[in-house]
């Protein structure tokens, strides 16, 4: 917690800084090597998970609903995690789920922080009646709840991947935008803009190399923040069933499968989905608290 | 303060027909409601004497000016599924929504409040940290999953509470309301502390990053110079300070915790006006869905405005003329 141990002036790079500053939390590097496995886990899922949960001729009806730790009918296959309706590896649906929830999360976040940042630093830039109108706007969007805004858009757009990370990225964008703006509007002011002003160097090169470096850590800790937001946010729409087809699982799609089993008693086929998804979501929000106070200049000692 | 009322107003107008226009063309764009409305072995005679009767058989530009026209005199369409209007069916199912979140939203701030000042005030004790690592739980728990956990446990496993539906209910008011029937409360208690738990961190956290805030300002030193009880100070002079941020969230959250009621409703069965639009939605119900849409985009624009006047009463500093 305290950041007086550090010598007052320290010749190591930036990176080596940051890094200390990040590991003082336990709690934080916990998080971290949560969310590192987590992501490993994602992107390695066809050569980790037992089964392909896609390949419907590897199910075997039979062995539907089984509780955790049964062994298949054809003896090959033990289900740690239990199987569902369609007597499908929990385990493996869960591993194949976590990369579809993952991805959506990322890639939705990744559209709209470049979005975003673009617009809140053109807004900040250009100022006038692009800023007014973009501010105005951003506003409007900020007031509403963000899961009114998906299901609005949702409904209007219907299933599939594609249409979910639209939704997601209009729900994020205003977020970005705004801390963006309000970064560069800051750091437009400092010196060392006005010397690269003075150097000669051109608007866009000031813009993408002096202005945005500095802008970034607000940037990445909304981000952190909103790829968290994200996930759930396409897990409980999911849910609902207006966002993934079913061809394509996620956590949150899985635990809306298990949800006519719950109320008697077979808990597995929702829970288990449901706590990946929670260890992906706490592992995300414990590194972007730790992110937060180290990159907040205000709690800086 | 005129001025700032009155270009609010204009900006509700253009904002309610951009939701509107989207949904009206959207909804069409996704399918034809005759489709699940009617019997699949209809023939075309019967799906057109269906399609005319909605009025769903003219060009959509002429359907959605009729409905342009009907909107500015209150009249927002009769629904497609129930054959009612539209505004009737969801004010119908209006109370059992908002006492959800009125109940959560109480439960939220009476356990939040307390929580959040102690944590602030203490910041390096044991419970101190216990309840902000329980806040960071509530943040990253996805709601509805919360919820399935809470039917698992205290409907299935214990049977303590029923796992959905609502219960007896009491007229108050011209209302149906089941918090005011103790049998009635029981259904409503789980569905309200799923909708709470969110609100509940988010308020404990707001409050405690507040609280070590403000302690550390001059008038909290002055107030502790003076020598005032430390009950004085915390009680009547940092409450009052903290208040100021919180009530503009709490007031935003009220219209969230409205929302975000659909999850719940859908997971516990809740009667309320969230479960409406989704289904409603997967009927392709349009009427229905653009009536909710437009009733809860007008919620917002005036609890967003409300919190705006509001912050001006409890803050001088604020001018609402001035905020563009």
């Amino acid at each position: 917690m305290s950041a007086n141990a550090l010598p007052a002036e320290s010749r190591e790079s930036p990176w080596v800084r940051f890094w200390a500053q990040f590991a003082q939390s336990r709690l934080a590097l916990l998080g971290l090597a949560l969310l590192l496995a987590t992501i490993a886990i994602a992107l390695a899922a066809p050569w980790i998970a037992p089964q392909n949960p896609y390949d419907l001729g590897k199910l075997d009806l039979l062995d539907a609903r089984l509780p955790p730790g049964s062994v298949a009918g054809s003896g090959e296959l033990t289900y740690w995690l239990g199987t569902d309706g369609q007597g499908r590896d929990m385990l493996s649906a869960i591993v194949y789920g976590l990369r579809v929830s993952l991805y959506v999360g990322a890639a939705s976040g990744a559209i709209a922080l470049s979005l975003g940042a673009l617009l809140g630093v053109a807004a900040a830039y250009l100022g006038g009646r692009f800023d007014q109108v973009l501010m105005r706007i951003v506003d409007i969007q900020l007031g509403f709840p963000a899961i009114l805004v998906a299901l609005i858009l949702l409904a209007v757009l219907g299933r599939g991947v594609d249409k979910i990370v639209i939704a997601l990225v209009a729900v994020q964008w205003a977020y970005y935008a705004r801390t963006a703006r309000s970064a560069a509007l800051v750091e437009r002011g400092k010196e060392y803009i006005e010397a690269a002003r003075g150097l000669g160097l051109s608007r866009l090169r000031i813009v993408l190399r002096h202005l945005l470096p500095n802008a970034a850590p607000p940037l990445i800790v909304v981000g952190t923040v909103q790829v968290a937001h994200a996930i759930a946010l396409e897990a409980t729409l999911s849910f609902l069933g207006l966002g993934l087809p079913t061809t394509e699982p996620s956590l949150g799609l899985l635990i809306a499968n298990g949800y006519e089993y719950l109320l008697s008693g077979k808990y597995w086929i929702s829970v288990y989905p449901g706590v990946a998804l929670l260890a992906t979501i706490l592992s995300i929000n414990l590194v972007g608290d730790q992110l937060r106070d180290v990159l907040n200049p205000r709690l800086a000692k | 303060m005129t001025v700032f009322i009155l270009r609010r107003l204009l900006q509700t107008g253009v904002v309610l027909l951009a939701t509107a226009l989207l949904v009206f063309f959207g909804l069409y764009l996704v399918g034809n409601p005759v489709d699940i409305l009617v019997n699949p072995v209809a023939d075309e005679v019967e799906r057109a004497r269906a399609a005319a009767a909605l009025g769903l058989d003219k060009p959509i530009v002429e359907q959605f000016l009729l409905f342009l026209r009907g909107a500015v005199t209150g009249e927002l369409g009769t629904s497609f599924v129930y054959g009612r209007p539209a505004m009737d069916v969801i004010l119908e199912r209006a109370p059992a929504t908002l006492e959800l979140a009125a109940l959560a939203m109480a439960i939220a701030v009476t356990l939040g409040l307390p929580l959040g000042l102690y944590a602030g005030l203490r910041p390096d004790s044991w419970p101190a940290k216990a309840i902000m690592a329980g806040s960071i739980f509530g943040f990253s728990l996805p709601t509805f999953w919360v919820g399935l956990l809470l039917i698992l446990v205290f409907a299935v496993q214990l049977g303590w509470l029923p796992s959905g539906g609502r219960g007896p209910t009491v007229e108050f008011l011209g209302m149906q309301l089941s918090i005011l029937h103790w049998d009635g409360l029981k259904y409503a208690l789980l569905p309200a502390i799923n909708l709470a738990l969110f609100k509940l961190s988010l308020i404990v956290r707001l409050t405690r990053a507040q609280v070590r805030e403000q302690s550390l300002l001059d008038y909290i030193k002055f107030a502790r110079a003076k020598g005032l009880p430390r009950r004085r100070v915390i009680g009547v002079h940092l409450l009052k300070n903290i208040l100021i941020p919180l009530v503009t969230v709490i007031g935003l959250e009220l219209g969230s915790v409205i929302a975000f009621a659909v999850v719940t409703e859908t997971i516990f069965a809740w009667p309320g006006m969230g479960k409406l639009v989704i289904d409603s939605i997967f009927q392709l119900d349009r009427p229905v869905v653009v009536a909710y849409l437009m009733l809860t985009v007008t919620m917002f624009i005036f609890i967003n405005l409300a919190v705006d006047i509001l912050y001006s009463v409890l803050d001088p500093r604020v001018r609402l003329a001035e905020a563009k």
